[in-house]
């Protein structure tokens, strides 16, 4: 070592000079990049008269919307038009979210079933949709399985419910409180409940995909807890159901948590594909705003802010559901 | 899994007819099943016209490319079909870590050399190809076949490096690929706009998938520096992109793009939508190859660096060679969702598969045929996808050491 001292090793090795410089150049890269694509859009944004506004947001939006749970016609202004695509897409996210979850649980749950024929179904149908686009089951679900139904009088009635062309019929209280169930007047079906064919494609759609994944998850959860585990319960003397409820699925849910919350994001992600099926959820009046105003900078905005938001909202439930699961320590 | 059990009638009855209730749910679904399968069949083979396939095939694969230069698709075709016997066969010349070289042809390589025979023989004359064509259809399937059982009775004799830079093949035959389509080097150029169908689908893919992989690999990496500027930027990037869903980001490419740059220097709409693919599944590659990242022990690069290896080196050498095999699961998933993600073209109005496909059934002609269209479509990707699928599951056995896994 003695004949080392004194002769420090060259820059390039020196321990805290490398990793400033490193970083220094990347900052450097970054904001020249950074500052080039902005001064460019400033510049360009004002040569075409489009610097940031947000006053569009007030005027009259002038299109319509086929369906909403908040009531707009075309003299609201923009930003009521947007609430009312946000609305419809929470709808469908939080309905998908109640399907995908039933659906993911009964097929990750058929997965162990001892019946072959169940087990193997299973199987099938999380490879054949998992392996299809989500977009072409959208409109797979639309344009051939919803508007291929008959309507009128020869439309699909069950109890109580009626599945035509038109939609989903269902019954429930009309004003006065009286219940009642899907009509048919002049060869058009009315009901108190009724759910628009676009709806319900996209709902299926979402729904059929999600649960695939989701009953990997499911899958995945419950094969993950030790096979010693049930024989443990059933030496104890609990019964398959009060073993599943009270040691399985406690242990699976650890492992299913984490990968609920995946899924519940890329669902509402997904939900903004409504579009190919007709359905007027967020993006597609962002699109239609776009179209009509030219302000491509603040609808882009709004549409990544509201995102962000949803998937902030799900992974801070998810979140916290993920706590409640936990093995607690003490 | 333990060794695959044998179909006896009396495994039958245990598997299907275990309690009556058991026995009960059998009968209901086979009933079910066979009335579904029936329907579908009779539908298939009596109920559908499958006219606009027929009429439509050339639009589906490529597009309006033009007709004069199609010329140039079948030699590309044709390297492909090539390339994939060559990797195929010497795929299968390699041990696996567990089983000695048993046979030329493995039963599932038969089998799938069978597939692909019916194939060819079925498919072009079902799509009443012309006789040219459908010959055409027969030797490439010839080419691959050859090729395969050349490589794969050879293959061994390859050394090592030869076996390692076999990969290398993929991207070179993808410049070529390039030059083939678009022109250049003293062929025609054939502009953007005219690629279509399967061609646009797979030259969209391909680019995003070839590029994106680096690109997710710096991100992880620079997810795990312990550099601050390039941690928190990895981490904003990443979180980012995969907070928005893609058809946003499209149309940022679509609308925004033009502005962000000097005017004319934006690219046209396909490249636009290639580029935009590509950054949004670096962002979910870079998530892949994290927790390949976080698999390797810290003592690996612990000894590497003790061993004298610079931190590039020891990277590029100990941890990411481990990293990437234990990620290759995940990273193909994230491919094959990228090829599922390019139908998202057809909402921002290309013609890829699936716009081809709406814009064929906005014809007159061929209204109220959604139905064949749509199941060409979902047979066609469930093929690609599921391919994917097994072909990585095929490669991950070839790559684990013995020591690793099992």
């Amino acid at each position: 070592m003695a004949s080392h001292l004194g002769k420090s090793p060259p820059w390039w090795q020196n321990r805290r000079l490398v990793p400033w410089l490193v970083q220094g150049s990347v900052g450097l890269l970054l904001l020249v990049v950074i500052a080039f694509l902005l001064g460019n859009l400033v510049r360009n944004l004002s040569a075409a008269g489009l610097l940031l506004s947000w006053r569009w947001l007030g005027q009259p939006a002038s299109f319509d919307i086929a369906e909403t749970l908040l009531p707009f016609n075309a003299s609201e202004p923009y930003w009521r038009g947007l609430l009312a695509g946000l609305v419809n897409t929470l709808r469908v996210v939080g309905l998908g979210f109640v399907g995908a979850t039933l659906v993911g649980t009964l097929v990750g749950s058929a997965s162990f079933s001892r019946n072959g024929l169940v087990k193997r179904l299973a199987r099938i149908y999380v490879e054949l949709i998992r392996n299809i686009p989500l977009l072409l089951q959208l409109v797979f679900w639309y344009f051939v399985v919803f508007l291929a139904l008959p309507n009128g009088a020869a439309a699909i009635q069950l109890p109580g419910i009626v599945l035509a062309k038109s939609g989903l019929f269902l019954p429930g209280f009309e004003a006065g409180f009286q219940w009642s169930g899907p009509t048919l007047v002049d060869g058009v079906w009315q009901a108190p409940l009724r759910f628009t064919p676009e709806f319900g494609a996209l709902l299926t759609g979402l729904v059929v995909y999600t649960g695939a994944f989701i009953a990997e998850v499911v899958r995945g959860g419950i094969a993950a807890v030790p096979k010693g585990q049930w024989e443990a319960a059933t030496s104890l003397g609990l019964g398959p159901l009060l073993s599943l409820r009270r040691i399985i699925i406690p242990q699976a849910l650890r492992v299913i948590v984490p990968g609920l919350n995946t899924q519940y994001i890329s669902l509402a992600k997904n939900s903004s594909l409504a579009v190919a099926c007709g359905y007027t959820d967020l993006y597609s009046v962002a699109e239609t705003s776009l179209n009509q105003t030219g302000r491509a900078i603040e609808v882009i905005v709004i549409l990544l802010a509201a995102y962000l938001a949803i998937d902030l909202v799900i992974s801070l439930v998810m979140n916290g559901l993920n706590r409640l699961v936990q093995i607690k320590e003490r | 899994m333990g060794p695959k059990p044998r179909l006896t009638p009396a495994s039958l009855r245990k598997e299907l007819f275990a309690t009556p209730l058991d026995g009960l749910v059998t009968v209901l679904l086979v009933t079910g099943l066979a009335a579904a399968g029936s329907r579908l069949l009779h539908w298939a083979l009596a109920q559908a016209d499958w006219a606009v396939i027929q009429a439509n095939s050339t639009l589906f694969a490529v597009g309006r490319y033009p007709i004069e230069q199609q010329w140039r698709l079948w030699l590309l075709v044709a390297l492909l079909a090539a390339a994939a016997g060559l990797s195929w066969g010497v795929l299968r010349s390699r041990p696996l870590p567990d089983r000695p070289i048993t046979a030329l042809w493995p039963g599932n390589d038969r089998l799938a050399t069978g597939i692909l025979v019916l194939l060819a023989s079925w498919a072009p004359a079902a799509l009443g190809l012309t006789l040219s064509i459908q010959s055409r259809w027969w030797a490439l399937t010839g080419l691959l076949v050859l090729v395969r059982w050349l490589a794969g009775r050879y293959g061994s004799r390859l050394g090592k490096t030869a076996t390692l830079a076999l990969p290398l093949v993929w991207p070179l035959l993808y410049l070529v690929g390039m030059v083939l389509i678009g022109g250049g080097l003293g062929l025609v150029t054939v502009g953007a706009n005219e690629w279509g169908g399967l061609l646009l689908t797979l030259v969209e893919a391909s680019f995003a998938i070839l590029l994106s992989a680096p690109l997710g690999v710096l991100l992880a990496l620079g997810r795990r520096s312990s550099l601050p500027l390039l941690r928190w930027g990895s981490i904003v990037y990443i979180e980012f992109i995969r907070g928005a869903p893609l058809i946003t980001l499209l149309f940022l490419g679509q609308n925004i793009l033009g502005f962000l740059l000097p005017g004319g220097m934006a690219p046209d709409r396909i490249w636009r939508a290639a580029w935009i693919l590509t950054f949004f599944s670096a962002a979910y590659l870079a998530e892949a190859v994290r927790s390949g990242l976080a698999a390797v022990p810290r003592g690996q690069l612990e000894a590497a660096r003790s061993l004298g290896l610079s931190l590039p080196q020891a990277l590029a050498q100990v941890v990411l060679p481990q990293a990437l095999r234990i990620a290759l699961p995940a990273t193909v998933g994230q491919f094959i969702s990228l090829l599922q993600d390019t139908t998202l073209l057809s909402l921002i109005g290309l013609l890829d598969l699936l716009g081809t496909a709406r814009s064929v059934m906005a014809n007159p002609l061929f209204l109220g045929k959604s139905s064949e269209v749509y199941l060409t479509l979902a047979v066609l990707f469930w093929c690609c996808c599921a391919a994917l699928g097994l072909g990585s599951r095929a490669l991950e056995r070839r790559l684990n050491p013995p020591s690793l896994g099992r």
